[in-house]
């Protein structure tokens, strides 16, 4: 870990100096999204409810994926999965 | 006097001398709410903006917490912005006077000041900018309508300076400043667009790591104020407390520069010392008190007493070294408080100059008057009452009470 700097050393009215894609937020999740590439209709609504972006339709390999540095495991997309598709599982197993 | 602009003398209240300051600032954002005794300036400058006087966007908000909220966002976008606001109004803002401190936004506020509920009470006093003391905010108070025009101008500048970006609160007594009609020397709107020119920008480094001006610009993206977490939070804190430290040879240089073009100044723009230099018993006070103080002053002077005055114009931030220096070789100092810190044994005031007074060698008796209290008007016999007090002190030796209700019945 970088060295934390002094006031003297940062701009004023907590302006941040990197931006949040370098600053991975999902490393505390309890639960993680796992798809069934059996039940998907690639429909995206999990993309368009993700609250985080984590979701993403990569359009090269024809399917969705989740970004888990990202993903804090809400489970909203397996909520709102209409051919529940998504199931949320222990990040451990 | 001989070197400065030409300037007109016109007639205006205190709340339309701020309006009128402002009207010429060129101030690019106005959000506000009216209050009482706040409304004029809210109301002229509105008329300004109906009668395409100023080229302002002028805010109707729906609460105070709005207008302060639309005055920092139109102020991290780089605009020059103003809002006023007064008791209540004031207090309703209390969340955000702390994010625009936070987010290094300099906002100026006319604060006509006035009493806090409850008891209703619409009328003069400094409760609520005094409760308002650790906002992060610079407090500027001013003593008639003609400082109330001079401080709003300077406070743009003061506000705006890259290495204080704080913003200001100039107080003005409600209704003895705000409403009480005197003579103003305006300068024209050429001399202030000028004295106060455009915004100054510090340059950052953002997460895109480009170094650019310190504002929100959508060609230029970067975050103010996000979470700060406990190992970050402390750090900007003491930021704010530095440029605290700045703004006090910031606001000495303003009231100077300020002097080379109009021939006014006030005091060395923290503290106005008055008669005294070789005085005995000295008063502390905040406000246009200090007027009918200056009256009694020079009656006792006549007499041969040896009396002064140090009007405190900076409150925040706290002018220590001046109040030290100015104090110390009083024989007995009497501090005025037009508001009550309800079990804290005095007013904010008093406890500040006595904060001040502790790491000098000298240390004369320091005894404090709450006045004035929701409008209570206190006459040149009452306060020249306090003055005959130090005498007593002086003459006995013993202070017989550290905190008095000036004007209150027993």
């Amino acid at each position: 870990m970088s060295r934390e700097k002094t006031w003297k050393e940062i701009a004023p009215a907590g302006v941040c100096s990197k931006s949040s894609v370098g600053f991975n937020t999902g490393d505390w999740k309890t639960y993680m999204p796992v798809r069934d590439l059996e039940k998907c209709t690639n429909c995206l609504t999990c993309v368009m409810f993700c609250p985080d972006g984590a979701i993403h339709w990569r359009p090269d390999l024809g399917k969705i994926e989740f970004n888990y540095e990202f993903c804090k495991g809400c489970g909203i997309c397996a909520n709102e999965c209409p051919t529940k598709a998504i199931r949320m599982t222990l990040e451990q197993e | 006097m001989t070197k400065s602009v030409k300037q007109e003398m016109i007639g205006l209240n205190g709340d339309e001398a701020v309006a009128y300051a402002v009207k010429q600032s060129d101030v690019d954002v106005v959000a506000a709410y009216p209050i009482t005794p706040q409304t004029i300036i809210v109301e002229k400058f509105s008329e300004y903006v109906a009668n395409g006087e100023v080229e302002t966007e002028f805010v109707c908000t729906e609460s105070e917490h709005s207008a302060l909220a639309a005055s920092l966002a139109a102020s991290a976008t780089g605009a020059r912005t103003f809002t006023a606001s007064a008791s209540a109004g004031l207090a309703l803002m209390h969340e955000m006077l702390f994010v625009t401190s936070g987010c290094r936004a300099p906002v100026v506020m006319a604060i006509a000041n006035r009493a806090l509920s409850a008891p209703l009470n619409i009328h003069g006093d400094q409760s609520d900018s005094m409760a308002q003391r650790d906002s992060g905010w610079i407090h500027l108070y001013v003593e008639n309508a003609q400082e109330a025009y001079d401080t709003v101008i300077q406070a743009f500048r003061i506000a705006e300076k890259s290495d204080v970006l704080l913003p200001v609160i100039v107080g003005l007594d409600g209704f003895t400043l705000s409403h009480t009609l005197e003579n103003v020397r305006v300068l024209s709107d050429e001399d202030v667009k000028r004295f106060v020119g455009v915004r100054e920008f510090l340059n950052v480094l953002t997460h895109e790591g480009k170094s650019v001006p310190f504002k929100l610009d959508p060609a230029n993206p970067m975050t103010m104020g996000p979470i700060a977490m406990p190992n970050y939070y402390y750090e900007f804190k003491r930021q704010q407390d530095e440029a605290m430290q700045n703004a006090l040879t910031a606001i000495q240089d303003l009231n100077e520069e300020f002097a080379t073009v109009t021939g006014r100044k006030y005091g060395n723009g923290l503290v106005e010392m008055y008669s005294l230099d070789d005085a005995d018993v000295a008063v502390v006070c905040v406000g246009s008190a200090c007027g009918t103080l200056k009256t009694i002053v020079d009656e006792l002077r006549q007499e041969g007493i040896k009396a002064g005055l140090l009007r405190l114009r900076t409150f925040r931030p706290l002018p220590v070294e001046a109040l030290r220096s100015a104090l110390e070789n009083m024989k007995a100092v009497a501090v005025m408080d037009k508001s009550l810190s309800f079990g804290g044994e005095g007013g904010a005031v008093f406890h500040e100059v006595r904060h001040a007074l502790y790491d000098s060698k000298k240390h004369p008796p320091i005894v404090n008057y709450i006045y004035g209290l929701g409008g209570r008007d206190s006459s040149p016999r009452e306060l020249r009452g306090v003055y005959e007090d130090l005498l007593q002190i002086l003459k006995t030796g013993r202070v017989e009470k550290t905190l008095t209700y000036l004007g209150l019945r027993e």
